[in-house]
């Protein structure tokens, strides 16, 4: 495979690679849901970039306070409430969308409190995904690794689910990249993709 | 007593510069109680100085050897390998002025008339307070505190400390805290005064002369305080409905258990606090409000603010709610500040601030181990 197609990865994330790259430098970020903080940690170190975490997870608090981020606890279902409109460049939700229970909802607060927001999210439109429903079966791979009754994921979209639902809610998509594990897909996206990552901004 | 910084001795220092309090009233001279645990490192970098709440004093952590039993208040969060290690940190506790611990009181006599202050002696604010602090500082050569940490009363003059001198003061650690009392917090400081003012042995303050304490007013006035560092989970979980004797007896007298506890802390509380301290500190308290100055907008009162802070705060204090927390995350946040926030789901309301928590604990510590890397202590004993 072409090596100029390949994204580099943080902490084995290529999606938090592809974020990183857009991420202007000295720019402020909200990171939701942001772990244990390595995409700001990473951000801070090589992009001077004055970042926040939320989090809900005691462990992932715990762990942005050993890891020098600034984190605040707090439930990202609850919305964004303490956070003023425009008060960030970007604001970023990486692999967390499609476990969100008021989908809508948060997007539409990332663009109040962000000037632009960034989502990664596994493809659902993934071919060996579709090939498995296909069988008769919920899908389970690398990028979605649960079974059907333990899995965290309810809201679960293709590329095209996604976009349209950009264009019914006023989002601008600004930028995509589709990867399948570290390498670009640009032929037929929705099928060899396993994995998106969109940056946004409101209409 | 492992891990305990072991037998402390608790020491004084003497002001003669007076201290001009925002009431308006000056402390001629005045003398500060205060404990010392760990090492001051050559670089005088390694200094945390603890701030205490409403009922505590200068002895925070280790034990007198007089008197074993009498553990420092906060002994489970400072000590060697504890989360404020005092293998790596110079750590001090101070008694606030107007307390009566030691420290020049409304129980102090006053030089200018030989007899107690008691109702003579200036309204301190948390303001004043902090300022003493940093004229201790001063005289122990300590230009710039590595940590100012503190829990309810505490934090708020951890805060203040990041406000007036925020280039002495590296890390705030804020547990606990409010930017400013509600008009509920400061209706029950009303009834806790209102109890120690109407009592018949009060003499308008100046007891002292009567020798006599206003004893019940002081009672009454832990046993509402009491109420409102606890949850009602926790009262609920330690009490229950559980009677002394077994039985109903149909009088006034103790029936249930949480009757005889809240009366053997009122009575504990008499016999060592000083009713004119409780007064004072309960109205540092109630006026506190740096908000108050910057038009209501604490984002523009924490605006001179360099430290970075955890802030941390428990699910079930509702003296202190975690959205208490919350403003003052938000105002630093607006500034840009480093903040970390933490909401603790504990059980014990807003007492949990002192009690071992694991996860309290392990955050504490975490926030320590980057001070203490920051400033190069590690490894040194």
């Amino acid at each position: 495979m072409n090596a100029s197609l390949a994204v580099p990865a943080i902490a084995g994330r290529a999606d938090l690679g592809a974020i990183a790259a857009w991420v202007a430098p000295g720019a402020s970020v909200l990171d939701l849901g942001c772990g244990e903080g390595l995409l700001l940690n990473y951000l801070k170190q090589s992009r001077d970039v004055r970042g926040y975490g939320i989090e809900i997870s005691d462990a992932n608090v715990l762990a942005c306070v050993k890891n020098s981020v600034n984190v605040i606890q707090s439930d990202l279902e609850a919305g964004l409430a303490g956070f003023d409109a425009g008060s960030f460049d970007y604001v970023i939700l990486s692999q967390t969308l499609q476990a969100m229970r008021h989908t809508e909802e948060i997007i539409m607060e990332m663009l109040r409190v962000g000037r632009q927001g960034i989502v990664s999210f596994p493809n659902f439109g993934y071919w060996p995904q579709r090939l498995q429903i296909l069988r008769g079966r919920m899908p389970v791979s690398d990028v979605l690794p649960y079974l059907w009754y333990n899995t965290p994921n309810v809201h679960l979209c293709t590329l095209t689910d996604f976009e349209d639902f950009c264009a019914t809610h006023g989002v601008r998509i600004l930028e995509r990249i589709v990867m399948q594990e570290d390498r670009r897909i640009r032929f037929a996206p929705n099928l060899r993709g396993s994995v998106a990552v969109y940056r946004f901004e409101k209409n | 007593m492992s891990n305990s910084v072991g037998a402390v001795r608790p020491q004084t220092m003497h002001f003669d510069t007076p201290l001009a309090c925002r009431s308006g009233a000056v402390l001629d001279a005045y003398d500060l109680m205060f404990e010392t645990y760990g090492t001051l490192n050559a670089a005088r970098s390694n200094a945390v100085l603890v701030c205490h709440a409403l009922n505590a004093s200068h002895h925070v952590a280790g034990y007198y050897a007089a008197d074993p039993k009498n553990v420092g208040w906060w002994d489970n969060m400072i000590g060697p390998g504890k989360p404020l290690d005092t293998d790596r940190f110079f750590v001090i506790g101070v008694n606030n002025p107007g307390g009566c611990f030691g420290t020049t009181g409304p129980a102090s006599i006053n030089p200018r008339t030989g007899k107690a202050y008691g109702s003579s002696f200036p309204i301190v604010t948390v303001e004043d307070w902090v300022d003493a602090q940093a004229r201790l500082a001063d005289r122990l050569g300590i230009a710039r505190f590595a940590a100012v940490m503190g829990g309810s009363l505490g934090a708020m003059q951890a805060l203040q400390w990041a406000i007036a001198y925020p280039e002495r003061i590296a890390n705030a650690v804020v547990v606990a805290a409010a930017p400013k009392l509600s008009a509920q917090n400061i209706a029950f400081n009303e009834v806790a005064r209102q109890a120690i003012t109407t009592d018949p042995d009060f003499h308008g303050g100046d007891y002292y002369a009567y020798n006599v304490v206003p004893r019940r007013g002081l009672r009454l006035a832990r046993m509402i305080g009491h109420i409102t560092y606890l949850s009602d989970d926790a009262m609920m979980e330690k009490f229950g409905r559980s009677l002394r004797s077994g039985a109903i007896n149909f009088h006034f007298d103790v029936d249930f258990e949480v009757e005889s506890y809240l009366r053997y802390q009122g009575d504990k509380f008499s016999e060592y606090f000083d009713a004119n301290t409780y007064l004072l500190i309960t109205r540092a308290l109630d006026y506190f409000d740096p908000a108050g100055a910057c038009g209501d907008d604490l984002a523009r009162a924490l605006a001179p603010a360099k430290a970075r802070f955890l802030v941390a705060s428990f699910t079930s204090d509702w003296r202190f709610a975690p959205e208490r927390s919350r403003e003052i995350v938000k105002a630093l946040l607006d500034n840009r500040a480093d903040v970390c926030y933490a909401e603790i789901n504990a059980p014990h309301g807003h007492d949990a601030f002192l009690l071992d928590d694991a996860r309290y604990h392990a955050l504490v510590r975490a926030y320590f181990d980057n001070v203490a890397r920051e400033i190069g202590t590690e490894g040194t004993a």
